[in-house]
């Protein structure tokens, strides 16, 4: 099977975030930046399926120069070779404009499945993977928690809300968005990262692609949220707050 | 010139019943109904369908919508996707609102797309401004709010964050309703879809809980669990986590409180190194009192908190088990 992992980089968990001058975005200059947490979720078990039952796993991100430290992380755990967009201006792009870019660029693969994660930390659409897939005219799954191999195509384990869960069948090529926990996350080898260096990294443009930024939808304005709860916030050093807090659950909420 | 709200319907105990975030969606309709002086109509999908539909008429709408029809007896993101694109070319609506849910994140990008339009999600707000629509929607799992403004003619689209606006706030009225038969074919129904199940039986039952002391990410790693266990048990209470400790199996997922776990209630919710996602917070923040412990004074979770502790856990934790153990007389 050949398998299309869309992989983003986002801003590491805990980074402290800043507004940037123009107020439409944060200030990226100095933040550490990882893997979205869903997509490493897709691509190890892209790895997974590709162990079971051979065949190739593709890599593919949109973003600036910089997401190459991610795509290689990526080559270096077992992806075969990767496909980046290169746009630093990404912001441009509304969510179809940037779904359009992978969309194209995942049509050149004809891939058997493609894999995005289910949600970016950054952004936070949840969106991208079904998007692409209806403009490719494939089906989509989404929040999947398993995915086995079938005659006619894929069984997928879909969570649904409150703990439930549900099996569908889906006929090949097919997009699925992954949950994070579906699988084991693998550590990159020393022998990994080595060979990674010698996979290729294929580097298109959006004018490659063809595909201008012609958002139908803006992002105006960037803010802390207000606060609309009254939180009382405890000071001191910690054993002063542990005391305070302790007479708290004690006195005022009475469940000591 | 409408406003359209998509209905969600649920199976439970095998009747068809609401899926309860879409009344919050029917309020935040109806609210810009008000503001924009639009008719506001909403949509109610599936196979026998006619009691909704009737309880809907008795809300104060313009119109309500029933699609009716064999293939939509269980939710497909072909079937809904087509009914419902069928419908927006039928009445033009300015704006289509969801409820949030697993299902609408199925397949509502999927119906935007295929109308050319982008639909924007999880929206906490939807003011209206010279200039058209601003829809506020959290970025970096709540750390940040943002502005989206969608521009030129709609049919706009966006989802409703679960709690964003009150189910109690709909208005009551009448309506009439019209049932529609889409176009569907069996044939572009791609997907086989299965009954919905559940795991074994939970172990752990946590909605009865009175007291959680619930662990995030902030407690880095496994063995450090230990220290909230400790916590937990001076403190008489059950043990809950956010999701990715229960994904790395340092908790088991019965364990997990949230939109995919369990959803409590408990007098006291104490939530250590947890960020308060939404994910996570529509599953406690019907807790009586929530108290929360972490590095970050900016952190979303003290939204929700009554009592708040800006500080390291792996100082504060240590000294809250010795003041518990003090204040307990142990
Ligand atoms: C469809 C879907 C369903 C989901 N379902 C659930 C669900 O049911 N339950 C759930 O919990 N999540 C769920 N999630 C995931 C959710 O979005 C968040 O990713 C998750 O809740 C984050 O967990 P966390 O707060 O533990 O981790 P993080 O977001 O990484 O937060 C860790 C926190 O710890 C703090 N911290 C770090 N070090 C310290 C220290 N030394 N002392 C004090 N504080 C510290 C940090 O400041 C940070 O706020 C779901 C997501 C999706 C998309
Ligand atoms: N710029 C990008 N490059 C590669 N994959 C992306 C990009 N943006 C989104 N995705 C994929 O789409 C998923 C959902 O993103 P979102 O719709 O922004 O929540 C992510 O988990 C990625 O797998």
């Amino acid at each position: 099977m050949k398998i299309l992992v869309a992989i983003k980089q986002v801003p590491s968990r805990d980074s402290q975030l800043r507004l940037d001058t123009s107020g439409r975005w944060i200030d990226e200059a100095d933040l550490a930046s990882e893997i979205n947490e869903p997509d490493a979720y897709a691509l190890e078990e892209a790895l997974q399926i590709k162990e079971k039952h051979g065949g190739e796993v593709v890599a593919l991100c949109a973003g600036p120069a910089r997401a190459s430290q991610t795509i290689r992380e990526a080559l270096a755990k077992g992806a075969d070779r990767a496909i980046h967009i290169e746009n630093d201006d990404l912001g441009r792009y509304d969510l179809l404009g940037v779904a359009r870019l992978l969309a194209k660029a995942a049509a050149g693969e004809t891939p058997d499945l493609i894999l995005t994660g289910l949600q970016s930390d950054d952004l936070g659409y949840g969106q991208t993977g079904v998007v692409m897939a209806e403009l490719l005219g494939l089906p989509a799954a989404t929040i999947i928690m398993q995915v086995e191999k079938t005659d006619a195509g894929i069984r997928v384990k879909r969570e649904l809300e409150d703990g439930w869960f549900q099996h569908m069948d889906i006929p090949l090529p097919a997009v699925l968005t992954i949950q994070s926990g579906i699988n084991k996350l693998r550590y990159a080898t020393l022998m990994g990262i080595k060979k990674a260096k010698t996979k290729e990294v294929k580097r298109l443009t959006s004018v490659d692609l063809g595909i201008d930024a012609v958002p139908n939808v803006s992002l105006d304005r960037v803010y802390l949220p207000q606060r609309a709860k009254q939180t009382t916030f405890i000071p001191g050093s910690a054993r002063e707050q542990a005391a305070k807090l302790a007479e708290i659950l004690k006195f005022e909420v009475r469940v000591l | 010139m409408s406003i359209l709200v998509v209905m969600e319907v649920v199976m439970e105990q095998s009747r068809l019943t609401w899926h309860r975030m879409s009344w919050e969606a029917l309020a935040a309709g109806q609210e810009l109904g008000r503001q924009m002086d639009l008719p506001v109509a909403a949509v109610v999908l599936g196979q026998g369908i006619a009691a909704l539909a009737a309880e809907l008429s008795a809300k104060k709408l313009d119109k309500v919508y029933a699609i009716e029809h064999d293939l939509l007896a269980g939710y497909t993101a072909d079937g809904y996707t087509a009914a419902l694109a069928g419908l927006a070319a039928q009445v033009n609506p300015t704006l289509v609102l969801f409820p949030h849910t697993y299902q609408v994140r199925d397949f509502a990008p999927k119906l935007a797309t295929r109308l050319g339009k982008v639909l924007i999600s999880d929206v906490v707000r939807v003011r209206l401004e010279e200039g058209g629509l601003v829809m506020v929607r959290q970025l970096f799992q709540g750390k940040l709010n943002a502005d989206y403004r969608a521009s030129g003619a709609g049919p706009h689209f966006a989802s409703i964050q679960a709690g964003a606006y009150r189910a109690e706030m709909v208005e009551a009225g009448s309506a009439q309703v019209e049932t529609v038969t889409p176009v569907l074919e069996a044939a572009a129904i791609r997907v086989k879809v299965g009954a919905p199940f559940r795991e074994s039986q939970r172990a752990v039952d946590l909605t009865a809980a009175e007291l959680i002391v619930s662990v995030g990410r902030g407690i880095k790693e496994k063995d450090n669990i230990a220290l909230v266990e400790e916590l937990a048990r001076v403190m008489g209470a059950e043990l809950a986590a956010s999701r990715p400790i229960c994904d790395n199996g340092w908790l088991p997922m019965e364990r997990q409180v949230g939109s995919s776990g369990q959803t409590v209630s408990p007098k006291v919710y104490l939530a250590i190194g947890i960020s308060g996602a939404i994910q996570h917070l529509v599953g406690m923040k019907g807790s009586k009192a929530v108290v929360a412990i972490n590095k970050d004074a900016n952190a979303p979770i003290f939204e929700v908190a009554d009592y708040g502790i800006v500080g390291d856990l792996f100082e504060v934790v240590p000294a809250l088990i010795e003041e518990v153990k003090k204040a307990k007389g142990l």
